[in-house]
């Protein structure tokens, strides 16, 4: 298929993807808030929020110093964020208006559709309630939107370009969501294992959609230790990042059928360290040092996906 | 394009060819389209039986199946169809961008919901004359940019041809596959009487609106399935594979297994849906110029699994962005090197560099002389009457009678830049008269037309409406012309004014087989 096509269709899903993944961070940054704890301690959460979300020079300029309310607007429907889900939403309708060839009608109806919702909602409009509610609608129309192309789309490269981008964002998101929780958030040491860390750490198996998963796999308390390897190795929940290795790995295979590519090969040795790793040596390593590295082989795997594929002209 | 006015043109034998003669007019022509005494234009249902209740003497065979059936049905019924097809349509999204607006915006087109019915004998007509006219087309084309025996018989004026900003030198002594130059004509044909049938437009180049010819038809089926029982209506959706068969048939060589591409302007051109629909319909990709790169001068196209060449390429781009090389040095539309690859044989354009030479109103005058001169025939389907405002008794005659005409822009399209003599102002005719003095050879005048009725559903309940039709001819290693075409329909009262972007609405067209 033409390189341009697959650099469009791999786009609008990391789009898509990435406006799910912004309204699952916010919406657990509100619930966090909520403690009495964290609103203590203020600032330092949002500001975790903006740096995996957002650009924190562009909104230093703009909007000063960090409230909740203030970035909950700059990453929901500020248009000149370019990571707002407003924008987020925009562009992966516009990179689905290029490739109507590519997509299904109902595919393109559906993402039209969620725009020409999204697009002239403004932040009263949302009101402190709406927010949530917001949120919700953002993940639903995510959710449908995968399911309509999963449903409704011929099994080609078009589809496996779509497949791609959805996963290689998802392990980049999840990633930053639990960095975030233990690098930023580090709890203080008598904090450790009481009720207001436990509450965390039930949000961020919430954010990810994993409360109940966690509670199949270890019917236990939660405990940090198992929360990361339920997101990181478990490769039976959605949104680990083993899982999304184990689908991008695969489309990589399809992908490359013809030739091998350096991309494929990238991917297999990132998914090899998932496939075969322990958290035990994660956590000797530092989680926050795993993550790092995770993020920069995950990013180089997506530049070298363009560069293989000739995504770019 | 089109806009005619009514003057009441006495019907013609067919073959009788239309020479454009300044005669005086016999009667002076009403001031304004709006005024009641208007002469009775010819109406598809009824003929000349005039405006009155449509009762069952009145109706022509072609429609009687379909009247006897519109009498049973509630104006209700037709308005809930129609708010149907808009429904569909809006889903299919057959839509286009119009122009000219603060911001473009996405429109449909006006759909219809009563076909215009044409007989078998009609067809016939039409498909002989149409097929006729491209034949002579391409024949000239070849000869122009070969021996131009044409220009030395004397039969058209060589500095007419040579000095014509679409002639393209660069197509001089080039063998096209095939020595076809036109892959596809959109003809535009008005008619004013039972056989009365004109040429109004060529369209040579990337001539649009087969889209709406298929999905008019996809939609009526799905509407009316009880009329397409009581009616054998020729189907036309296999327009997709003879194009593609045609593409295919004319790569370069005679190669067994063509890589064949649409090359679009890209999502933000007016006809983008057109080119996505019909890539869709043939199976091919739709490409824009930086997806294509010229190496060693072969086309190639940017694919996931690298270079691919390319061997056809059904260009939705006119000639002038076609090869920032070439031509306009600024286009970011085009590829460059492109013609220097189709110079080399290496790469098959559909339709050809330099087609436009032949389909621009100055040249329009000349297309009968064409059909004698190469093929020895009469033409079928006429011309308009035509005033070449170059010449100065048509100029002399046009300016004294600039309120019966409609005076046109030799390179003009869609509707825009052009006069409709009845309905303009003094004020207005005046300074359009200005712009003719300043450059007489930008124009050709024509009388205004009674267009043909076909009733169509309005606001008040079924009721005349101007008609044209564009039948598309694909020529390949044989000629096709599929039985139906774009009916497009003004759907203003009085209005002779068809095109899109001028509010005009399509309409389904069938051909009943015998």
């Amino acid at each position: 298929m033409l390189g341009r096509s697959a650099n469009h269709l791999y786009w609008m899903s990391r789009y898509i993807e990435r406006a799910e993944n912004t309204a699952r961070i916010l919406e657990i940054s509100q619930r966090m808030a909520l403690l009495p704890h964290v609103a203590k301690k203020g600032a330092s959460e949002w500001q975790a929020v903006l740096e995996i979300a957002g650009d924190v020079e562009d909104y230093s300029k703009r909007y000063g110093d960090i409230t909740a309310a203030k970035v909950t607007a700059y990453l929901t429907l500020d248009r000149e964020n370019h990571s707002s889900i407003w924008s987020t939403i925009r562009a992966a309708r516009e990179n689905a208006h290029a490739e109507r060839v590519c997509i299904t009608s109902e595919m393109w109806e559906s993402l039209n559709a969620t725009w020409l919702e999204v697009k002239d909602l403004t932040p009263a409009m949302l009101g402190k309630n709406g927010q949530r509610d917001f949120f919700d609608w953002i993940k639903e129309r995510s959710h449908l939107f995968r399911g309509i192309t999963f449903g409704t789309m011929l099994r080609d490269d078009a589809y496996h370009f779509g497949r791609l981008g959805t996963f290689v964002e998802r392990s980049d998101n999840v990633a930053r969501i639990l960095d975030v929780k233990y690098h930023v958030l580090l709890p203080s040491v008598e904090d450790v294992g009481g009720a207001i860390d436990n509450f965390q750490w039930g949000a961020l198996l919430r954010s990810v959609s994993g409360f109940r998963a966690y509670h199949r796999v270890y019917h236990d308390t939660i405990e940090p230790r198992r929360v990361t390897e339920l997101l990181i190795l478990n490769d039976s929940m959605p949104r680990s990042l083993h899982s999304c290795l184990d689908a991008t790995v695969a489309l990589l295979g399809m992908l490359s059928a013809d030739k091998p590519t350096e991309a494929a090969r990238l991917a297999g040795e990132l998914h090899a360290s998932l496939h075969y790793g322990k958290i035990g040596d994660i956590f000797k390593t530092g989680l926050h040092e795993f993550l790092t590295i995770f993020l920069k082989r995950n990013n180089a795997l997506s530049a070298e996906i363009q560069h293989s594929f000739h995504l770019a002209a | 394009m089109k806009a005619a006015t009514i003057k009441p043109v006495k019907a013609k034998p067919a073959a009788k060819p239309a020479v454009a003669k300044p005669t005086a007019p016999k009667v002076a022509a009403p001031k304004l389209a709006a005024t009641p005494r208007k002469p009775l234009a010819f109406d598809e249902m009824t003929a000349f039986a005039g405006n009155g209740p449509v009762t069952p003497e009145k109706v022509r065979d072609v429609y009687r199946v379909f009247a006897e059936w519109q009498a049973t049905v509630p104006a209700k019924e037709f308005e809930r169809k129609r708010k149907e097809a808009e429904l569909l349509f809006r889903r299919l999204g057959i839509t286009f961008l119009v122009y000219g607006k603060e911001s473009s915006s996405e429109r449909l087109i006006p759909f219809d919901v009563i076909p215009r019915i044409f007989a078998a004998e009609e067809w016939q007509l039409i498909h002989d004359g149409c097929c006729q006219r491209v034949r002579a087309i391409n024949a000239f084309l070849h000869d122009i940019y070969h021996n131009q025996d044409i220009l030395q018989a004397g039969r058209i004026p060589a500095e007419e041809v040579l000095i014509n900003p679409q002639y393209r030198p660069e197509m001089q002594g080039l063998d096209v596959p095939g020595g076809v130059y036109v892959h596809i004509a959109g003809l535009d044909l008005v008619r004013t009487g039972e056989r009365d049938f004109y040429v109004l437009e060529d369209n040579l180049r990337t001539p649009s609106g087969v889209s709406y010819m298929l999905e008019n038809r996809n939609v009526m089926m799905r509407l009316f399935p009880d009329l397409f029982s009581a009616h054998k209506v020729a189907p036309v959706d296999n327009y997709p594979a003879h194009m593609m068969a045609s593409l295919r048939a004319l790569a370069p060589g005679g190669m067994n297994n063509p890589t064949v591409v649409l090359l679009s302007p890209g999502a933000y051109n007016s006809a983008y849906f057109e080119h996505v629909f019909l890539a869709d319909q043939m199976g091919i990709d739709v490409v824009e110029g930086q997806d294509l790169f010229v190496k060693n001068g072969h086309v190639f196209m940017r694919t996931t699994k690298g270079p691919q060449q390319v061997d056809v390429i059904y260009r939705r781009v006119d000639d002038d962005y076609l090869d920032p090389l070439a031509f306009h040095r600024d286009s970011m539309l085009g590829v460059p090197g492109l013609l220097a690859a189709y110079r080399a044989g290496n790469v098959t354009l559909a339709n050809a560099i330099g087609t436009g030479v032949a389909d621009d109103k100055s040249m329009y005058v000349h297309v009968p002389e064409m059909i004698r001169f190469y093929l020895g025939e009469e033409p079928i389907i006429s011309n308009v009457p035509t005033y070449v405002l170059r010449n100065d008794k048509d100029r002399a005659y046009v300016l004294a009678n600039l309120d019966k005409l409609v005076v046109k822009e030799v390179h003009g399209s869609g509707g825009y830049g052009m006069l409709v003599g009845p309905a303009a102002t003094t004020k207005e005719r005046q300074d359009f008269a200005k712009r003719i003095l300043a450059n007489p050879g930008n124009y050709i005048a024509q009388p205004t037309l009674s267009l043909s009725t076909c009733p169509t559903f309005v606001s008040k309940g079924i009721a005349p409406r101007h008609v044209d039709f564009r039948p598309f001819v694909v020529t390949g290693k044989t000629q096709t012309l599929v039985p139906g075409g774009l009916t497009r329909v003004a759907l203003i009262k009085g209005s002779l004014v068809v095109n899109s972007s001028q509010g005009g609405g399509t309409k389904d067209t069938w051909i009943l087989e015998s």
